[in-house]
């Protein structure tokens, strides 16, 4: 497959991938297609290389065989970072935000604008910068703030607002709500959503958490193996005869995360009945 | 080939209307901001039925001009309308207020004053640390088992023998310059004899020890401060603290002690390349045989000289040391922090380490050891 040949529906294409650290192999035949405006989950037991999967779409890591292709951009071709055109087009928010620490969080926004765009204004440049704070549910005043001055999900927000920073089409997210308070991570998952409807958003979610699986994700895929063995809705996956899977999606958490789930769909499905007797 | 933005202006009922065209994205929208602003013009409506693309950087202008002049937006399309709904959701309260620079009359007294509060917190800090450092040591003489022979080895390998070939290499070539530029000027009297002298009291009182101190700051005394330093960041000392473990001990005191011992060992070894360097360049070019000059040193040198020497040694580790350690204590913040320590505690440990050896100088003469 060529760049000629880019499906617009298939953002994220990878082919056969194998990453081998020495002979310790990480990924072995892996492929995996992502659609275009849906979250995928990308789960997985720890050490089964999600963030070298991620890392590797998004250029960082050079896998050792295999076709990666982003947005039409066969990354895999790419010898430098500067190879890689499409940069502009993704965000990327890293599992600790990896925000530049000597630069406010207003700062921090501004360097891809500065970066990819010169052209625009100092002012149009700090009025994007100050919405974004606002827009990843930050207060105003953190704009100002350095990175030190942040507890841990505002940092994270702040990694969101700069990965947005460009309007991407594609976001990719490594670990959005670990470390986070339950309610945090929920608001969190729920800006997520929110973005990707709003923003028309592909977003690409390595995750543990089941919540935010169960709650935000379109589809999931699932490492293990050295590939991914299923990319699929949760209750299809569900269906999937492979232990790992099983263990996952039906031990204590997975159990706890879906009838919560339950309880949520069962209570809108009330209100809406409600509603609906109220109107008649 | 990147697509710019456009804007035309039609004249309507009710004033002007500004119509935008192409595509209103983060990547196109740079020129017509910077034109737009250039005019201020109030508009009446703003007519983006033509704009094919939309992102929240455009709907952000659109948003701005349309508040700016209270204009009416006409022909959004639904995402159009979505994204400029989530701007004005999302904007901020009230534009910043720019902070007004104090006039020169009260800003620069105020600058003076802060720097006299903060150079008295560094005195009391820099107090404070030595106090901990004494405590520490104290507590390690009282409870022999909680020294850390293992981190002290560790830290003598690093000062000491890690810098062997460089402080070596470096003493060689001093000797060869001090020789051969003294044997020049002595040749004019007719002593070129004399610069077995001059090399031999010269490397082991001040060259030796103090070249070595100045190497050993800038190899040792930058590396405490930069390894504290991001531990301190990491929270590896935090978390020591809440474990028990002392950072005190289990940090500064194995760099304090390895630095200031190796220093001694050190101080001598380069001292003694140092006239081996001249030795050699007297071979060639004073034809002073080799081990004539050797036999020389230990009839002309006295041994106070040596003491002299092996005397600074230590007390320039224990300088260089306390401030590489200190330093990288004080990291707070970032990353930035981490390099602006380290390049204090270089600048502070020589600059402290010239000082005292001037003093040294007149302190040794005085007491008749000169």
């Amino acid at each position: 497959m060529s760049a000629a040949d880019y499906d617009e529906n298939l953002p994220i294409v990878v082919e056969g991938l194998k990453t081998a650290f020495g002979d310790h192999v990480i990924h072995e035949g892996l492929d995996l297609k992502v659609r275009r405006g849906e979250i995928i989950g990308v789960v997985g037991g720890s050490g089964s290389g999600k963030s070298v999967l991620m890392r590797s779409i998004i250029g960082l890591q050079a896998p050792t065989e295999g076709h990666i292709e982003v947005l039409g951009d066969v990354i895999t071709a790419a010898h430098q970072d500067g190879d890689i055109d499409i940069r502009s087009r993704w965000g990327v928010l890293f599992q600790g935000g990896a925000l530049f620490s000597t630069l406010t969080v207003a700062e921090n926004i501004e360097v891809p604008l500065k970066q990819f765009y010169p052209e625009i204004s100092d002012e149009l440049r700090r009025e994007i910068a100050r919405y974004k704070v606002m827009l990843s549910g930050l207060p105003d005043e953190a704009a100002d703030k350095y990175p030190s001055e942040l507890s841990g999900g505002m940092r994270k927000r702040a990694g969101l607002a700069r990965a947005l920073a460009l309007d991407p089409e594609l976001l990719f997210l490594d670990e959005p709500t670990a470390g986070l308070d339950p309610i945090g991570a929920a608001a969190f998952d729920q800006l997520t959503k929110e973005l990707q409807a709003t923003l028309g958003l592909t977003v690409f979610l390595i995750t543990h958490d089941l919540d935010t699986l169960y709650e935000i994700c379109d589809r999931a895929a699932v490492l293990a193996d050295k590939r991914v063995i299923a990319v699929d809705t949760i209750p299809n996956l569900l269906k999937l005869d492979h232990p790992w899977v099983q263990e996952y999606f039906n031990g204590p958490r997975g159990r706890a995360a879906s009838s919560a789930k339950d309880r949520v769909v069962a209570k809108a499905a009330k209100a809406m009945d409600n509603q609906a007797g109220r109107g008649a | 080939m990147r697509v710019w933005a456009d804007f035309s202006i039609a004249e309507g009922e009710g004033g002007k209307r500004l119509v935008l065209t192409g595509p209103l994205v983060v990547s196109s929208v740079g020129r017509i901001d910077t034109i737009l602003r250039g005019m201020g013009d109030r508009f009446a409506a703003i007519d983006i039925s033509q704009a094919e693309e939309f992102d929240t950087v455009g709907a952000w202008l659109v948003w701005r001009l349309s508040r700016e002049s209270g204009a009416d937006i006409v022909g959004a399309s639904d995402k159009a309308k979505r994204l400029i709904a989530a701007v004005h959701r999302n904007e901020p309260e009230e534009a910043e207020a720019a902070q007004d620079e104090l006039p020169i009359p009260v800003r620069l007294p105020q600058q003076v004053g802060s720097l006299v509060i903060g150079y008295c917190h560094g005195v009391l800090s820099l107090l404070g640390f030595l106090g901990g450092l004494i405590v520490a040591l104290g507590s390690v003489i009282r409870h022999p088992a909680r020294f850390r022979v293992t981190a002290v080895v560790r830290q003598m390998q690093l000062v000491g023998v890690g810098a062997l070939p460089i402080i070596g290499l470096m003493s060689f070539l001093v000797g060869i310059v001090i020789a051969q530029q003294g044997a020049v000027q002595l040749e004019q009297f007719g002593a070129e004899i004399y610069t077995i002298n001059l090399t031999g009291r010269l490397s082991f009182r001040e060259l030796g020890v103090l070249m070595t101190a100045i190497m050993v700051a800038g190899r040792s005394g930058s590396a405490f401060a930069a390894q504290l330093g991001t531990m301190k960041l990491t929270e590896e000392i935090d978390a020591m603290r809440t474990i028990g473990v002392s950072p005190m001990e289990a940090l500064v005191v194995p760099r304090v002690l390895a630095c200031t011992f190796m220093m001694v060992l050190l101080g001598f070894y380069a001292a003694i390349l140092s006239i081996i360097g001249g030795a050699m360049i007297s071979t060639f070019s004073l034809e002073i045989p080799f081990f004539t000059f050797l036999t020389r040193i230990q009839e002309v040198v006295p041994t106070r000289d040596l003491w002299v020497g092996l005397i600074k040694g230590p007390v320039f580790g224990l300088i260089i040391a306390i401030a590489g350690c200190y330093q990288g204590m004080q990291v707070e913040g970032n990353s930035e922090a981490v390099g602006i320590r380290t390049t204090i505690a270089v600048v502070q440990a020589i600059f402290m380490v010239i000082v005292l050896d001037a003093f040294f100088a007149v302190f040794f003469t005085e007491v008749g050891w000169g």
